[in-house]
């Protein structure tokens, strides 16, 4: 796992033991202190360690609120207002956990903007980009499965609707997709039955979450962090050790997004939600507009954009998978789009597509904003496709540092810590 | 042993045995835990439903609940009806009955949809067959859609006076299921 040298030095004569037997201090000390860490990460590098924060804490209050909540289409809705307003703090326990999972979101789309931004998914890190889309997915199943407990209006009709997306499978084999529906069901339409098994799997998947997330750091700690020149660290002037340098930035970017987060929790908590969810789930009324949290709605957008609801599904689900292909489909071979004057404007169009996307998914799917997503939707695509392997490869990149210290430095610079000036070629 | 190295040994058929052994068994297993998750006896148990429709004025509808879905029953006046059987069947979406009574192949006419002598009640399951939301149409004030019969305010599929899809991404008709009159006034759903 780790390249370099171990310094660890076991202190005293219990650690000394421990170390001959199971050297897990000396592995920790490796990987979370000593690592060597490029010296020019910027602050879009702390969104890993904050991820890691709002696991820990999605997992925490999540316990907690499974003591008292009750999965069952009677007393789910009741239960947690019973949390809101009787349990001892759980107003703030259950502020905490739902605007924990917007929070999450947030963390995440940043994180997967700066890898696609600094080009971390191209080799020799796309193992560590496929297993994150797969942490998105896994994170997309968790989140949409924890909105149908509270039971109200938007989580009844949500888990229905997008239940039956996959009864278009009725379209390939008559029967199929209707069967597959009322077997995740467990029933003819969504009751005690389905969102019995969600409280089950919701509280699973989290767990699944934090083992993919250890394959997702070992991978990270083969192959080094990637930074924002996307230079390989050549030199031992190119990087710092993680403790102090990379934690305490890591602990000063997760200080802000805490104030962050508790503002929404505290003055907020209820902005990122929907309305609608507070009025307790009804089979017999659909809400006139339906629309998913957030955080889905530029794949929501994509669904509705696509006028055949086969094809929708389709196009919705390639959307996410589409990235796991990333790594190829990017034909450059230099990593940072800082050094990339073409691609760099696609890519912030692209952003730009995926929020107008996200803006679109929450009007309702009629006139002009069927012509706008349809418009956004290609060029998500298109972006993939075709933007990626072609300017790859017509783009002339522009001049990059020799090192990640002459970035730092500057041309003349000595590196710290060096006996001479850098070689000039 | 060295002899008979390209016939099949004792200890080769032992090991395709064992393993197909397994490979059986393991499938076995996952059978009941996969097969779990489907209806239990006590939601198939709760498969019919009876409805007295006598109170039911013409131009009104009512909805009821079987296996937990909304079923509507409208007493459609004679104009729906003309209207309803006025379409030409090959400019529909969908083209099948989608009665459950009768097979797929049956043509969405509205005499398909309907019993004969009681065409002034159309039965269906009201669930939209694009993603599941109950369409709006019930009500007396509710928006009816283009063809007057239901519309489906989620993602805008209209419904005509048979229940028949005429716009909109919903790809079938409204499901009829089966049911029957009991009496002049009385219907047995499923």
């Amino acid at each position: 796992m780790a390249q370099h040298e171990s310094s660890y030095k076991p202190g005293s004569r219990i650690e000394h033991w421990m170390d001959e037997r199971l050297p897990v201090m000396r592995m920790m000390h490796g990987q979370f202190v000593d690592f060597p860490t490029p010296r020019n990460l910027n602050y879009l590098w702390t969104f890993g360690g904050i991820l890691t924060f709002c696991l820990a804490v999605q997992i925490v209050t999540g316990i907690v609120l499974a003591m008292h909540y009750i999965p069952h289409e009677s007393m789910a809705f009741d239960s947690v207002e019973r949390i809101r307003r009787d349990v001892n703090y759980g107003w703030l326990i259950r502020n905490v956990h739902a605007v924990g999972a917007s929070m999450f979101f947030f963390a995440v789309y940043i994180h997967m903007a700066r890898g696609l931004y600094y080009g971390s998914y191209k080799a020799p890190r796309e193992v560590l980009w496929i297993l994150g889309v797969l942490l998105f997915l896994l994170m997309m199943a968790t989140g949409f499965l924890g909105y149908t407990l509270p039971w109200g209006q938007m989580s009844f009709w949500g888990v229905t609707v997008i239940t039956n997306l996959f009864s278009s499978l009725d379209a390939v084999i008559p029967g199929l997709g209707t069967k597959i529906v009322t077997w995740l069901w467990g029933g003819f339409s969504v009751s005690t039955v389905t969102l019995n098994r969600f409280f089950s799997l919701h509280y699973l998947l989290p767990f699944v979450i934090a083992g993919v997330v250890v394959l997702h750091i070992w991978a990270l700690h083969v192959v080094g962090q990637n930074n924002p020149t996307g230079l390989d660290i050549k030199t031992k002037s190119d990087s710092v050790p993680m403790a102090p340098h990379a934690v305490m930035k890591d602990l000063f970017g997760l200080g802000v997004f805490v104030l962050l987060f508790s503002w929404f929790v505290f003055f907020a908590p209820d902005y990122l939600g929907h309305a609608d969810n507070y009025v307790p789930a009804n089979p017999l009324v659909t809400p006139p507009h339906i629309v998913p949290e957030w955080y889905f709605l530029p794949f929501y957008a994509i669904l509705r954009a696509i006028p055949s609801k086969l094809g929708g599904v389709i196009a919705m689900f390639a959307a996410i998978v589409i990235l796991v292909f990333v790594p190829w489909l990017d034909t450059s071979r230099v990593r940072s789009a800082r050094y990339r004057p073409i691609f760099k404007w696609f890519l912030w169009f692209f952003f730009f597509s995926v929020l107008a996307l996200g803006y679109l998914g929450g009007k309702p799917a009629e006139g002009v904003y069927v012509a706008w997503a349809r418009f956004f939707t290609a060029y998500y695509f298109g972006f993939f496709l075709l933007i990626m392997p072609i300017v790859g490869v017509m783009e002339t990149p522009t001049a990059m540092p020799r090192s990640i210290a002459e970035s730092v430095l500057g041309g003349s610079g000595k590196p710290a810590g060096a006996t001479s000036a850098p070689e000039k070629r | 042993m060295a002899a008979h190295t390209e016939d099949a040994t004792r200890r080769d058929f032992l090991v395709v045995a064992a393993s197909a052994f397994a490979a059986v068994g393991g499938a076995a297993t996952l059978w009941p835990l996969i097969q779990q998750m489907n209806p239990d006896a006590s939601t198939q148990a709760m498969s019919t439903t009876e409805v007295d429709v006598a109170p039911v004025k013409e131009g009104q509808a009512i909805t009821v609940m079987w296996r937990g879905k909304p079923v509507f029953i409208r007493h459609r006046t004679k104009t729906e009806i003309e209207t309803a059987k006025g379409v030409d069947l090959n400019a529909l979406p969908d083209r099948s009955a989608r009665n459950e009574a009768l097979p797929e192949s049956a043509p969405a006419s509205d005499a398909n949809r309907t019993k004969s002598g009681k065409e002034q009640w159309l039965v269906m399951v009201g669930i939209c067959t694009h993603l599941g939301c109950i369409p709006k149409g019930q009500g007396i004030s509710d928006v009816k859609g283009d063809y007057n019969g239901w519309f489906c305010p989620c993602h805008g599929s209209h419904y005509d006076t048979s229940g028949r899809i005429r716009l909109g991404p919903a790809p079938r008709n409204l499901d009829v299921p089966v049911y029957e009159f009991t009496s002049d006034t009385l219907i047995r759903i499923g």
